[in-house]
C-alpha cells in the first residue's frame, strides 16, 4: 500500500508543475492589460510604462514565470494588483467559504443522490425508478444559476423566509454554525447540490442495476442470505466507483461555482475568480487557479488511495 | 438558604427596578439607523484613500471617508455639479509663474484619528503618488491618481495652512483635477509604518498601507468602523465633520458588493438591503410597483461613437459625420430600448452646463436632413457607405452596448450606412484597443469605436480626444483627430486662469467639437438606483458621485 501511495505522489509532481505552467500561460495569453484595475485606460503611456516596470510586467514571460514559480514554491503567491492584499490570504479565505458551501451541498447532494440511485436501481423499470430518474435528469439538466434565481424569487422575495445574498449577518468572518448563519447557506447549498445529486443518482442507479444482475448476487440469494445482507454486498461492490464519482463531484464543488457564488454573492473561490477575471488581476487569478488545481489533484490522490483501500484489486493496476 | 422578609422585599424591589429599567430602554436610547447598500462592484473598492473601480470606487470609498482640496458640489439635482472649496478654502495661480498655485487650507480640520489636517498632510499626500523617494510612495495608488491630475508634479509647504503646488506646464484645470487626490492621515499611516516589522523600508511601507486600508483615516463625513475584504465595509457618521451641514443624518452605512444585477434586485425586494445601484433594467417596473423609488439623473457621461480620422476614413467628410448625428432617433432609443433610463445626447454637455457653449449644429433626429447630407456626400439607396464599429458585450458605463449598437445599425441604414459591428471583450476594448488607436491592427479595420467616457472634468471630456498631441500612444485620441483649431482652443482653455473665462474657453471648445460633429453623440447614462421608501432626503445630483449625508431612514 505504501509503495502504491508513494508511486501516486510521484505522479503528482509533474502534474503540479504542468498545472502551474498551464495556469500561468492561460492568464498571460488572454488579451488585456494586467494593470487595468489600477491604471485607467486614459493614463499616459509614460505612466503605464512606469507601472509595468514597477510590477515586473515588462520582463520576458519565462522570467516572470520562474520568479512566480519560485515564490509560489516558497509559499508566496504575491499580492493582488487590485487590492494589494496577499493572494494566499485572499485565496484561503475564499476557499474556506467555498468548502463550507461544498460540504453543505455534498451532504444534501450525495445523500439524496445515493437514496434516489439505490431505490431506482433496486426497483428498476418501476414507477419508483422513473420518478427517481426524472429527478436525476432534472438535476443535471436545469441550469443551476437559473435554479438559484428561482429559489431566491420564491424563498427570499416572495416568502421572505431566507436571505437572498451574503454569507451571514456579519459576513463570513463572523461565521457560526447557528440558524442565523445557516439560513444564508441553504439556498446556495441546495442550488449547488442539484448537479452532484443528479450525477450520483444516475451512477448509483446504473451500478446497482448492473451488480444486481450479476451471478454472485443470485448465488448469495441461493445461499439463503436475507435481502439486507445482499444489499450490503451490492453497496460494497458499488462503493469504489460511487466514491470516485463523489470525489470528483466534491472536487468540482470545492473549485467553487462562479455562477452560483455570484448569484448569491457568496464570498467563495468562484466569486473571487469572477472578480479576478473582470479586474485582470493576474497574480490573484494565477494564485486562485493554482490553489484550486492543486486541491483537485490532491483530492484525486486521496480518492485513489481510499479506493485502493476499499478494493485491493486497484493496487495491482 | 432561607430568604427573610427584608430579603424578599429587596428582591422584589430589584426585580421591579429591572423591569422598569427594561421598559425605559427604548425611550432612553434611540435605535441606530443603518442604511444597507448593494454596490455593483464585485469587491469593496480600495479603502486606503485612492479607490480603484472607477467612479463607483470614488463614490463609496472616496468621498465618504476622505476629502480633497477641492470637491464637487453634489447638493442639487437640477444644476450641473461644479467645483467648490473642500479642504482648501481658496486658491490662485501665481501671477508671475503660471505653473505655481497657492492653496489656503481650511483651519481646524482633523483626521478621524484626531491628528490635524495641515500643509504637511497635503505635501505628504502629494508625495504618496508623485515622489518615488518618499517612504509613503505607493505605486499601486499612482495609476488611479496621477492619471487624473496629469500635470501636477510636486507640493511645497509655505506655512501650516498654505501650500504651493507646481505643475509641469500652465494648467488651469488643476483645481478640477485635485478632486481626485484624497487626503489620508499621515499620522495614522506613520503609526502603522513604525509598527511594521523588518528593515526593508519598501516592505514596511507596503505593510503600513495594507494596515491603513483595514483601519483607514481621512477627514470625510464617514469613518470606517469595520471592514471585511470582498464582503462588507461599515462606515459610521463622523460627528466632528468640519462641514456641519454635511454631518450624516444616518448613524451607519453598510456597503455590500453585489455584482449580479438580479441578486441586487432580489436583495432589495426581500428587504436585505435598502438601496441598490443599477437595478436590473427588466425589474425596474416591478421595483416601482412594490413601492421602491427609482432615482436617475443625467450623468457627466457620454455613450458615443468615436470616429477614425485617419487617411481614407469615410468619417473625414463632415457631411457624413453630421448625417450620422441627425439620423438617430434618440427618444425612440430611450423609450423603446432603455425604459427611459438615458438622456439623449446632443453633445458632451447639455444646455445649462457651463462648458456647453452655443453650438450652431443642432443635434437632433432629422431624417430628411441626414439623407440629404449623405446624398450630397455621394451616397444613396444604391450606394451605401460601409462603416465598421468596435464595441463590447458589456462594460462599465457601456449601458446595453449590443442592443444599442444594433439600434444604431438599423437607424443608420435609413441614411444609407451599412454598419458592421465588431464585438470585442470589454477589458480588451477598453485597456488595449482604445489605447492603440485606429491605425493599430487591433482596430481590425474599424473606423469607429464605442467606448463610453466620463465627462466630469475637461481633460477627460474634451482634451484627451480633441488635442492632436493626445493621439496614441499618449492618450485616447483613438481616431487621430488633428485639428489646429482644437489645439489652439485647448491651449487657450488651459492657460486661462480666471474660472469664468476658463469655463467660457471650454464652452467654445465644446461648441466647436459639436459643430465639427467630432463624435456620434448618442446618450448620457442616468445612473439609476433603487431605494427603499424608508429612505428620504436623498438628492441625486448630475454627477457620478452622490452625497450620502443628506439621507435619513425611518425604522
Amino acid at each position: 500500500m505504501l509503495v502504491y501511495i508513494a508511486r501516486r505522489i510521484v505522479y503528482v509532481i509533474p502534474i503540479v508543475l504542468s498545472v502551474a505552467l498551464v495556469c500561468f500561460m492561460l492568464v498571460h495569453i488572454t488579451p488585456g492589460d494586467p494593470l487595468v484595475a489600477i491604471l485607467p485606460a486614459d493614463a499616459s503611456q509614460e505612466l503605464a510604462n512606469q507601472m509595468r516596470a514597477a510590477y515586473g510586467f515588462d520582463r520576458p514571460l519565462p522570467v516572470q514565470f520562474w520568479l512566480w514559480l519560485w515564490k509560489a514554491l516558497n509559499g508566496d503567491l504575491g499580492h493582488s494588483i487590485a487590492t494589494g492584499r496577499p493572494v494566499l490570504t485572499e485565496v484561503l479565505r475564499a476557499v474556506g467559504n467555498t468548502v463550507t458551501l461544498a460540504i453543505a451541498a455534498a451532504i444534501i447532494g450525495f445523500t439524496l443522490g445515493l437514496f434516489f440511485g439505490l431505490i431506482a436501481g433496486y426497483f428498476r423499470g418501476t414507477w419508483i425508478d422513473r420518478v427517481a430518474t426524472s429527478i436525476a435528469i432534472a438535476g443535471v439538466s436545469v441550469p443551476h444559476y437559473w435554479l438559484g434565481m428561482v429559489l431566491v424569487i420564491i424563498f427570499s422575495v416572495e416568502l421572505n423566509w431566507l436571505p437572498a445574498v451574503g454569507a451571514g449577518p456579519g459576513g463570513s468572518s463572523a461565521w457560526g454554525w447557528d440558524w442565523d448563519h445557516i439560513r444564508y447557506l441553504i439556498l446556495p447549498a441546495v442550488t449547488t447540490s442539484v448537479i452532484p445529486m443528479g450525477i450520483v443518482t444516475r451512477t448509483v442507479r446504473s451500478l446497482t442495476g448492473d451488480i444486481l444482475s450479476q451471478d454472485f448476487v443470485e448465488a448469495l440469494r441461493a445461499k439463503g442470505l436475507r435481502e439486507t445482507h445482499v444489499f450490503r454486498h451490492v453497496l460494497k461492490n458499488a462503493a469504489p466507483t460511487a466514491l470516485a464519482v463523489m470525489g470528483l463531484q466534491l472536487g468540482y464543488m470545492l473549485g467553487g461555482s462562479i455562477l452560483i457564488e455570484t448569484v448569491f454573492s457568496w464570498p467563495g473561490s468562484g466569486l473571487l475568480l469572477n472578480s479576478a477575471i473582470f479586474q485582470r488581476d493576474l497574480p490573484l487569478l494565477q494564485g486562485t487557479i493554482l490553489v484550486l488545481a492543486l486541491f483537485f489533484v490532491f483530492l484525486n490522490l486521496i480518492v485513489d488511495v481510499v479506493q485502493a483501500a476499499i478494493d485491493p484489486r486497484i493496487k495491482r493496476t | 438558604m432561607r430568604i427573610g422578609i427584608n430579603s424578599k422585599a429587596q428582591l422584589f424591589a430589584t426585580a421591579m427596578l429591572a423591569v422598569a429599567a427594561m421598559a425605559a430602554l427604548p425611550c432612553s436610547g434611540r435605535a441606530e439607523s443603518v442604511v444597507r447598500i448593494g454596490m455593483t462592484a464585485a469587491d469593496i473598492p480600495r479603502t486606503l484613500g485612492q479607490p480603484d473601480q472607477g467612479l463607483e470606487g470614488n463614490r463609496f470609498a472616496g468621498g465618504t471617508m476622505y476629502d480633497g482640496l477641492t470637491m464637487w458640489d453634489l447638493s442639487s439635482a437640477d444644476k450641473p455639479s461644479v467645483i467648490i472649496p473642500g479642504l482648501a478654502t481658496e486658491w490662485h495661480v501665481d501671477d508671475k509663474d503660471h505653473t505655481k498655485w497657492i492653496f489656503k487650507l481650511r483651519p481646524a480640520v482633523t483626521f478621524h484619528d484626531g491628528s490635524p489636517f495641515n500643509a504637511d498632510a497635503v505635501v505628504w499626500n502629494v508625495d504618496k503618488v508623485l515622489n518615488k523617494e518618499a517612504p509613503q510612495f505607493d505605486v499601486s495608488q499612482v495609476g488611479v491618481t496621477a492619471s487624473r491630475m496629469p500635470t501636477l508634479v510636486s507640493a511645497r509647504k509655505i506655512d501650516d495652512m498654505t501650500v504651493e503646488l507646481t505643475t509641469s506646464e500652465p494648467d488651469s484645470f488643476l483645481p478640477i483635477n485635485l478632486v481626485n487626490l484624497y487626503m489620508a492621515s499621515p499620522v495614522k499611516w506613520q503609526k502603522f509604518y513604525d509598527a511594521a516589522e523588518g528593515a526593508d523600508a519598501k516592505a514596511k511601507s507596503q505593510a503600513a498601507w495594507a494596515a491603513f486600508a483595514r483601519d483607514a483615516s481621512g477627514t470625510g463625513p464617514w469613518k470606517m468602523s469595520s471592514f471585511t475584504p470582498r464582503e462588507r465595509l461599515e462606515l459610521v457618521k463622523n460627528e466632528n465633520y468640519w462641514d456641519k451641514a454635511r454631518v450624516p443624518k444616518v448613524d451607519k452605512m453598510l456597503l455590500l458588493p453585489m455584482p449580479e444585477p438580479n441578486a441586487r434586485t432580489a436583495a432589495l425586494l426581500s428587504g436585505q438591503v435598502d438601496w441598490i445601484e443599477a437595478p436590473a433594467p427588466d425589474a425596474v417596473a416591478e421595483i416601482k410597483q412594490r413601492g421602491f423609488k427609482i432615482y436617475a439623473n443625467e450623468e457627466p457621461h457620454v455613450w458615443p461613437w468615436q470616429f477614425s480620422r485617419i487617411e481614407g476614413s469615410p468619417w473625414n467628410d463632415i457631411r457624413v459625420r453630421k448625417a450620422a448625428n441627425l439620423c438617430i432617433d434618440r427618444e425612440g432609443m430611450k423609450d423603446g430600448l432603455l425604459a427611459g433610463l438615458m438622456v439623449p445626447a446632443t453633445g458632451t454637455y447639455e444646455p445649462g452646463h457651463p462648458w456647453r457653449g452655443n453650438p450652431a449644429f443642432q443635434i437632433k433626429y432629422d431624417l430628411p436632413a441626414a439623407q440629404k447630407l449623405m446624398q450630397e456626400a455621394g451616397y444613396g439607396p444604391n450606394k451605401k457607405l460601409s462603416v465598421k464599429v468596435q464595441t463590447s458585450t458589456s462594460g462599465s458605463g457601456q449601458m446595453l452596448p449590443l442592443p444599442m449598437n444594433e439600434y444604431l445599425q438599423q437607424a443608420l441604414a435609413e441614411c444609407y450606412f451599412d454598419v458592421k459591428i465588431d464585438v470585442v471583450e470589454w477589458n480588451t476594448l477598453f485597456s488595449v484597443n482604445w489605447r492603440k488607436g485606429a491605425k493599430d491592427p487591433s482596430a481590425t479595420g474599424s473606423n469607429a469605436i464605442n467606448v463610453t467616457y466620463s465627462a466630469m472634468d475637461p481633460f477627460f471630456a474634451l482634451v484627451r480626444f480633441l488635442q492632436s498631441g493626445m493621439a496614441p500612444p499618449v492618450s485616447n485620441n483613438w481616431g487621430y483627430i488633428n485639428n489646429p483649431k482644437f489645439d489652439e482652443m485647448v491651449k487657450k482653455a488651459r492657460q486661462t486662469f480666471d474660472p469664468a473665462e476658463r469655463d467660457k474657453a471650454l464652452a467654445e471648445l465644446h461648441a466647436a467639437s459639436v459643430d465639427d460633429a467630432a463624435f456620434l453623440y448618442v446618450a448620457h447614462d442616468v445612473g439609476p438606483r433603487a431605494l427603499s421608501p424608508k429612505i428620504t432626503g436623498f438628492v441625486q445630483p448630475k454627477s457620478w458621485l452622490v452625497d450620502f449625508s443628506t439621507m435619513t431612514i425611518t425604522p
